[in-house]
Order: C-alpha cells, then sequence, then structure tokens
C-alpha cells in the first residue's frame, strides 16, 4: 500500500539544486518554479491569479514607467545583491521623477546550472526590499539560457508611478543661479564591489549605499513642488550625472570639492586603485537642483531623512555656453570635471 | 607615473609580507624590496610592493617648510 | 589619510603661492619640466596652474610610461593574447591604448583574447602557479619604480620552476629620457623649448635615490628638484627651483626627504640588476630610439623571457602623421597647438599615446583644463 500522499509533488531542491533548461521551457517544471519560488517570495494578489499580466486602475495624474536591466558582478556583496539591487534601482528612477512608485515588474534571465540556492537568496532579498518599499512585483518572466551564455543571471526591472500634480521635474530644467544639493556620500556602492573583484581584493568596511528613494523624493517634493531637477548618479557616478544635466538644461556648473561627503574608506580606497570618485557608482543617492530660494529649506528636509543625513550643498549652476562642470578644488584651483571617457579602471600611473 | 601611497603597517604575517592599513582599508602586501620594516612603521607602496620607508620626522619638516613660506 | 591630507592643504597652499609669485622675478620667465606623469596629473587635478604666476610655466615631459610605449610593443601583447592564446595579464594602464588594426587589449579581449587585468605583478605569477596547463605572461611596463617588482616575481618564478610564466620587458629608464630631452636640437641649440629647471620625479627617486640627477645639474648646468606626490609637494619644488634660478644654482635638491634618501633603495636596485640588463637601444613613442634607455631580461633569466621564448618579433609601427605627441613630450609643443586634439583626437577615441594615459598630457588637459582656453562666465 503506497504510503505517498496522493497529489504529491517533489518539490524542487531549493538548497542543492541548480536551474536547468526546463526550468524556462513553460511547462510543468518552469511552473513549478515559478510557483514555489517566485510566488511563494512575492506573494501578493496579482501573482496569486496566476495569468500573464497584472491588472490595475492607475489612480489619477501623470504616469511614469522605467526600466533597467541588472548585470552586477559579483552577484552579492557587502550591503546588498542582484535582487535588492534590480529592485532599488527602477523604484528610484520612477521616484526620479517625483513620482510615487506603484508596481514593479520583473524579468530573469538565468543561466542554466545557476544554483537554486543563490537564486532563491536573490529572490527573498527582493521581496524583502519590495516589502520594505511598500512597491509590490506584480508580474515577471522567466527564461533559461544555455550554459555559457549569460553570467549566471540578469535580472530586468521595469517599474510604474504616478506624478503628483504641479510636479514637473526634468532634466533640462536646471538655470543659472539654481543650486545643487546631494543626498550624501558618493562612491559606497562601486568601491564597495571593487572591493569583491579578484585580484584588486582589500578588506574593509565598505559597504554598498543600496537603498528605496522614494520616501525621501515624497518628503522633497512635498516640501519644495517646484524643484528642477532630481537624478540618481548611479553608473558613471556624480560626475557623469552631472554632466547628462549641464547638456541637457544647456548650462554649466560650478561644484565646491570640499562640500562633496565622502566616506574615508571610501576615499582610501580610491587611492589605492588611482580613481576618481566623483566617478564611481551610486545606487542610494540623489542630486537634486532647485532655485536658490529654495536650497535652505529643501536641504532641512533632506537631512531629516534617515537617507539624507549628510545632504549638502554641492555647487551653483552658472550659465555657460560649452556646459562645463567645473570645480573649486579643496587645494584652491580650478578643474574641470569631464565626461567619463569609457569605464574608469584602476592604474599603476 | 608611479601611483604610490604610504600606508601604515599594522600586522607582519612573516618576514616577506605585511597587512597595511589606509584608513580603514587593508591590504597585504609585500616585503620582498625592504628590509627591518616594523609594525607601525609607515612605508611607500607601489603595485602592492612597499618600496621605502617613510620618515615621520622628514614628513613634520617638510610640513613645517610650507608653513614658513607661507 | 596621514601623510596625504596634510600635503594637500588649501591654506597651506595659499601661502606657498604668495611665496611663489614674490619671490618670481617679473623682469624674467621662468619654464620648469615636470618629468614624471604623477606630477602632470596631480597639477591638473588640483588646478595647480591657477595658483602660479603668469611668467611661470610648466611643460610636460615624457615621464609616463603609457605614453611613451611604441604601438609596436602594444601589438606583441594583443599578438600573445589572440595568436598564442597565452593568458595575458597587464595593469589597467594598458588595456585601452590603441594599437594596429584598431585594436587594443580591452578589443582582443572583446574578440576571445584571455586578458587580464592585475593590481600586481604578483597576481600575474599567482595566475601562473594556478594554471599549470596554461602559458601566462606579464606584460610589465613602468619605470625605476615599477621595475623592482617585475624582478622580485622573475627572480620567484625561476627559484621555483615555473614553467609557464613569462614576461614582456617594457621597463624604461629616466635619466636617459631626461638625457634624451636635454640633448634635443630644440634645447640644447636652437633654445625653442627653454627648461629652466626640473620637478624630479617622486616615486621613482624612491628607488634610484638622488645621485642619479646630480650629473644633469653639473653637466647641463640645470636645477633638479626632487618632488613627492601631493600638490604641496610640487608647489615647494617649484619655489625651491625658483630661488635656484634666481640664485644662479644648478644643483639637485630632495624635496621628498620623507622618502627618498641620495642613495635610494639598494636592495631593489641590487634585484634589478640581477635580473635586468640595458638594452642596447629602445624605441620611444615620439622620442625615437634612446640609447641604453631600456631593460631587457639577462640571460639567466631566459626561461622567461617571452620575446624570447614565443619568438617574437618587433615591427615599429609609425604614428598617425597629424599626432604632435613626440613634440608634446619633448614639451616643444603644447596639446593645444595639434592640429586634432580635442577633435578627431580625444580620450574616448585616442590617436597618440599622450591622449590615452589619463596623466598623458593633452588627456590631463582635455579632462581637467581645457575650460581654461575659453572664458567661462560665474553667474
Amino acid at each position: 500500500m503506497s504510503t505517498v500522499k496522493p497529489g504529491y509533488v517533489r518539490p524542487l531542491d531549493l538548497k542543492h539544486g541548480r536551474v536547468d533548461l526546463s526550468h524556462g521551457g513553460g511547462g510543468r517544471a518552469m511552473a513549478q518554479l515559478v510557483e514555489q519560488l517566485f510566488v511563494a517570495a512575492f506573494d501578493n494578489e496579482w501573482l496569486a491569479q496566476r495569468n500573464d499580466q497584472a491588472a490595475f486602475v492607475p489612480p489619477a495624474g501623470r504616469m511614469v514607467i522605467s526600466t533597467d536591466g541588472h548585470v552586477v558582478s559579483p552577484l552579492f556583496f557587502p550591503g546588498g545583491d542582484i535582487g535588492n539591487l534590480s529592485v532599488h534601482g527602477t523604484i528610484n528612477d520612477v521616484a526620479m521623477a517625483g513620482a510615487q512608485p506603484l508596481y514593479l515588474a520583473a524579468g530573469f534571465i538565468i543561466e542554466e546550472g545557476f544554483p537554486l540556492a543563490d537564486l532563491t537568496r536573490i529572490v527573498r532579498s527582493m521581496a524583502r526590499a519590495a516589502n520594505e518599499a511598500d512597491v509590490p512585483i506584480i508580474t515577471g518572466d522567466t527564461k533559461v539560457v544555455e550554459q555559457g551564455k549569460g553570467d549566471g543571471i540578469f535580472i530586468t526591472t521595469t517599474g510604474v508611478g504616478i506624478v503628483p500634480d504641479g510636479v514637473v521635474i526634468s532634466g533640462d530644467r536646471a538655470r543659472a543661479g539654481d543650486r545643487i544639493l546631494l543626498s550624501g556620500t558618493i562612491g559606497d556602492h562601486g568601491m564597495a564591489i571593487m572591493s569583491k573583484r579578484e585580484s584588486l581584493s582589500f578588506a574593509s568596511d565598505l559597504v554598498s549605499d543600496t537603498a528605496a528613494l522614494h520616501g525621501l523624493v515624497a518628503a522633497m517634493v512635498h516640501a519644495v513642488p517646484g524643484i528642477h531637477c532630481l537624478r540618481d548618479p548611479t553608473r558613471g557616478g556624480l560626475a557623469t550625472t552631472l554632466n547628462e544635466i549641464a547638456a541637457q538644461s544647456g548650462v554649466g556648473m560650478m561644484l565646491d570639492e570640499a562640500a562633496i561627503p565622502v566616506r574615508p574608506q571610501v576615499d582610501a580606497a580610491c587611492e589605492f586603485l588611482g580613481l576618481d570618485a566623483l566617478y564611481v557608482a551610486n545606487e542610494g543617492k540623489l542630486v537634486a537642483i532647485c532655485a536658490s530660494d529654495d536650497a535652505e529649506r529643501l536641504l532641512a528636509v533632506m537631512r531629516a531623512h534617515p537617507l539624507g543625513t549628510r545632504a549638502a550643498q554641492i555647487g551653483t549652476v552658472i550659465d555657460d555656453p560649452h556646459h562645463f562642470v567645473q570645480m573649486r578644488t579643496r587645494f584652491g584651483g580650478r578643474r574641470m570635471v569631464d565626461w567619463l571617457s569609457g569605464d574608469q579602471l584602476p592604474r599603476i600611473c | 607615473m608611479c601611483l604610490a601611497i604610504p600606508v601604515r603597517v599594522v600586522a607582519k604575517p612573516n618576514e616577506s609580507t605585511a597587512l597595511i592599513d589606509l584608513d580603514g582599508v587593508q591590504k597585504e602586501i609585500s616585503l620582498e624590496l625592504l628590509d627591518g620594516v616594523e609594525v607601525g612603521d609607515y612605508v611607500i607602496l607601489h603595485v602592492g610592493y612597499a618600496l621605502a620607508r617613510l620618515d615621520p620626522d622628514e614628513a613634520e619638516r617638510t610640513l613645517a617648510l610650507f608653513a614658513v613660506a607661507a | 589619510m596621514k601623510y596625504i591630507d596634510e600635503f594637500r592643504n588649501g591654506a597651506l597652499a595659499k601661502g606657498l603661492a604668495h611665496a611663489i609669485a614674490y619671490e618670481a622675478d617679473t623682469a624674467r620667465s621662468y619654464n620648469f619640466m615636470e618629468f614624471c606623469g604623477g606630477h602632470t596629473h596631480a597639477i591638473s587635478r588640483y588646478g595647480i596652474a591657477d595658483l602660479l604666476p603668469a611668467n611661470l610655466k610648466m611643460i610636460h615631459g615624457p615621464g609616463c610610461p603609457v605614453c611613451v610605449l611604441p604601438i609596436g610593443r602594444i601589438d606583441l601583447a594583443i599578438r600573445l593574447a589572440l595568436e598564442h592564446q597565452v593568458i595575458l595579464c597587464t595593469y589597467g594602464d594598458c588595456l585601452r591604448i590603441p594599437a594596429s588594426n584598431g585594436l587594443s587589449l580591452l578589443k582582443a579581449k572583446a574578440r576571445g583574447g584571455d586578458v587580464r587585468m592585475i593590481y600586481s605583478a604578483a597576481d600575474a605569477l599567482q595566475l601562473a602557479r594556478a594554471h599549470p596547463e596554461r602559458d601566462v605572461v606579464f606584460f610589465a611596463i613602468g619605470f625605476e619604480t615599477t621595475t623592482p617588482p617585475t624582478a622580485v616575481v622573475l627572480r620567484d618564478a625561476a627559484r621555483e620552476g615555473v614553467k609557464n610564466f613569462s614576461v614582456v620587458c617594457n621597463h624604461v629608464l629616466t635619466p636617459s629620457a631626461i638625457m634624451n630631452i636635454l640633448e634635443s636640437p630644440h634645447v640644447r641649440t636652437l633654445g625653442t623649448v627653454p627648461i629652466d629647471g626640473f620637478v624630479g620625479p617622486a616615486h621613482v627617486s624612491t628607488v634610484i635615490g638622488s645621485r642619479p640627477y646630480e650629473f644633469f645639474a653639473e653637466e647641463y648646468r640645470k636645477p633638479v628638484v626632487i618632488a613627492g606626490f601631493e600638490p604641496l609637494d610640487v608647489m615647494q619644488a617649484i619655489l625651491m627651483l625658483v630661488r635656484q634660478v634666481n640664485d644662479g644654482r644648478a644643483e639637485v635638491e630632495n624635496e621628498f626627504t620623507r622618502a627618498v634618501t641620495r642613495e635610494g633603495n639598494l636592495k631593489a636596485q641590487a634585484l634589478v640588476s640581477e635580473v635586468f640588463e640595458l638594452r642596447r637601444t629602445f624605441e620611444w613613442r615620439g622620442l625615437g630610439e634612446v640609447p641604453y634607455s631600456a631593460l631587457k631580461i639577462r640571460r639567466k633569466f631566459g626561461a622567461h623571457d617571452a620575446e624570447t621564448r614565443f619568438g617574437l618579433a618587433y615591427t615599429s609601427v609609425a604614428d598617425n602623421k597629424a599626432c604632435e605627441c613626440g613634440a608634446i613630450l619633448r614639451g616643444v609643443k603644447e596639446p593645444r597647438d595639434c592640429k586634432i586634439f580635442g577633435t578627431v583626437c580625444t580620450p574616448e577615441s585616442p590617436v597618440g599615446s599622450c591622449m590615452v594615459s589619463s596623466e598623458g598630457a593633452c588627456a590631463a588637459y582635455y579632462s581637467y583644463g581645457r575650460f581654461r582656453d575659453v572664458a567661462v562666465r560665474a553667474a
């Protein structure tokens, strides 16, 4: 007489199993993966319906949509992983329009052979991040590619949000006389990643600053609805973001090096490798540009928020037909903070 | 050329290796090119090797020179 | 950061700037060459030019090992990666240098070459130990600061019998380069490049000491002040040079006393002599063939010399005709004088070596200083 429970399906071995091609094949194996891992972790009413799409009624206002592919290596780093990074990244992109993020969609491309234990860790991290941010992942997709055709896992997240009436935040709205504000220390994420790269590894307390910024943005927009620009300085760092805005708005900028907050350990790590913190990626910081009259109030609001305690005014927008971003150095001279060319590489010279 | 930085020796696992520290960032480096390095010394680090010891007295003297000129 | 931050103090900088302006004789001009690429980088990055008087000019010299590395040498590395399928180890600085056929080491990597960036020569040897089935080649560049680490790994490889490890040696010598500049007609006879003195390299000098420069001071009557790596060091050295010129002296002075002695690091020097010997001549990008200016691996360590092991024949490749790197490296021209500067030749698409390395004169000027060419009105 069989002692097996009727309807028993052998569960996925999340501890020791590996992803194989059948998990992306659309059949029973894939359904099981989706059910046992993704739906179980993300756990919300939309996923519970088990449709290929999710329906919702958008609140009134202008809708914002943003998408981001995440290919970070290593997948797990001090302070985060590709999972929560992908959630924060897209929430932040939506928030930079001044929008309240509503929902996320997530697409996974997984390489055959990827350990299920790692996938579980990543998915649970995403779930935690989404819950903490109160922005659910309501639909998704999974594909599996042959071994050698993917770097372990790639995650694409897409987010939608709503911009309140009267809020117009865009990279082309900076004007001469505006003040440039930064929400905190730069270079934390990029150097945390570097510290884990083979052959560059050094021991430190460097931790990624990955965080969802929509709460901070909401407080800022509430206090100063007329903010001109918001952007998070991710790849290419603060320098790249400021150059982008300068070009979009047709202005120049004058920064004050002494005002830019950098953690001593980040400074030290950059010294080791000959890198410039201005070009190192951040995943939990934002740049805000506002009229000079609003700067004091905006700064106070930022500093009152846990993600903006080290906020600072770092410069001014100026007239400049060449759209240069210049900086008064701590030393007293002036230099340009130019666009980055290619990836910043560690150097010996 | 030659990006090199002054770092503090915080440990010496053996005669040819040192653990150095710069503001909390630590790395293991080679002492193959420099004799007589002790814990607490400052060395000039270049591509993973200590090239010279930094003399703290001379450093102070140099800083004082800057101040005099000013 | 101790011994770093104090040497970047803005208040002291102001004081030194005043002192330099005060002591510089307004009736004449001062032209000093900073030999070392690290100093070029510091001058640009901290905006030191803003703190110097109008009659004092800094000329950027050829002390950038990436800038003076000929295209043909990079081609050797690329061939090793693509044709010989070695694990090609290189410092980050070399990855983007444009070589022949539109390739660079980075592009060779994209084409399937196993090119790996390392932080230390020791990493390359470690890779060789870990992969005995593969050939591992270390593409070694640098002046005298970077040469001793290469000597260490070659000695260790020979001692341990790491048969699959070899080195392409591109190490070059500072005094030879300085001599080449001082001997050039522009400096010696024509006087089109007036060089009143040299800011000597910081870290090269920790290894070779201050002694080698005494020859230049005596023979060519040019003052040399060895300067530390930080911006205050550079300014103090400039002040010391101004004083020497005013006094009519031509001596070797040491500003970097906290790390440089007259003798230098004897242990490192001995190891370098054990492992390397002088090449009779070596091509420097922009300077042409310079005698006794570079090192090659001694026969004793020949088993680890990649050039003989792989039978690599060096082919010289001419620079783009419009490229003025040669003149710029010798201080004859400035980046602005080059017809393709900032247009065809940019950090994204560098044509010549001065633009490739972030401390090359052109790259430093483009990235940090080109705003000086245009008047920008601050709001």
